[in-house]
């Protein structure tokens, strides 16, 4: 589970990514939750974030999901075709059900 | 029509600048009274112009990007340009998904995510001379504030 505050641009994409990517070095984590309630802003960067994160992922058999998606990304998220690769969920509760949680 | 307000700014070509130059142009553009959604139209596409300035303009060396905004009536007009090393294809630059920079995990989103937000987009480039962006946005109940 991962939490995204602020804004998500090329300047901050490379933090982002590296932070993630460290906990993803735990092989046991199959399954990624991104909450993006508090990202008041993201541009095509953090497509660019998501779609690396959800490779990884992938190629481990696991999932990439995504609550609290406001207006303004999913805008973005339908003009990059992103859906077909994330999950998107209203509640995290849904989402922990969903990825086979508890 | 007659042009009520400009403004030019030059900065380097740093990230950091990134949300500097979504701030100041939301700033600028507030004076016509944009809803919350055309504000955030006019920053994506400011930070998507401003972010190739950067990474493909410019590569890795520092440069001077420039942004200059022109307020019309119900009109705002935005140029973000670079003296970079320019575009060879900017029809293939545009297209969807195309990046130049997989590596980078760029999404190649960038054109695509102007042209759908703002209302028009032009592209001038040349090789090692540069690239000028020019985006149109209209506001819809844009209030003309003269003074």
């Amino acid at each position: 589970m991962v939490s995204l505050k602020g804004e998500l641009d090329h300047h901050t994409a490379k933090q982002v990514r590296e932070h993630i990517d460290k906990k993803l070095e735990d092989p046991t984590i199959k399954n990624i939750i991104m909450d993006i309630k508090g990202l008041n802003f993201m541009d095509s960067s953090g497509i660019g974030v998501l779609i690396g994160r959800y490779k990884i992922i992938s190629n481990r058999g696991g999932m990439l999901g995504v609550i609290n998606i406001n207006s303004h990304i999913d805008r973005i998220f339908q003009m990059s075709g992103i859906y077909k690769l994330i999950k998107v969920y209203d509640q995290l509760d849904q989402a922990l059900k969903d990825m086979g949680g508890y | 029509m007659e042009k009520i307000n400009e403004m030019h700014i030059k900065f380097l070509s740093k990230s950091s600048n990134e949300s500097f130059a979504r701030v100041i142009i939301a700033a600028f553009a507030s004076q016509m009274d944009p809803t919350l959604e055309e504000i955030t139209d006019i920053k994506t596409a400011v930070s998507e112009a401003v972010t190739n300035a950067i990474i493909h303009g410019y590569e890795d060396r520092i440069g001077y990007v420039e942004m200059s905004a022109y307020i019309y009536p119900g009109k705002l007009v935005i140029e973000v340009s670079d003296k970079g090393k320019g575009i060879e294809d900017i029809q293939k630059a545009c297209q969807p998904l195309y990046t130049s920079k997989p590596e980078l995990e760029r999404s190649g989103m960038g054109f695509t995510v102007m042209e759908t937000f703002m209302d028009k987009v032009e592209v001038v480039s040349g090789i090692n001379q540069g690239t000028t962006v020019k985006m149109i946005k209209y506001i819809k109940n844009s209030k003309d504030k003269r003074s």
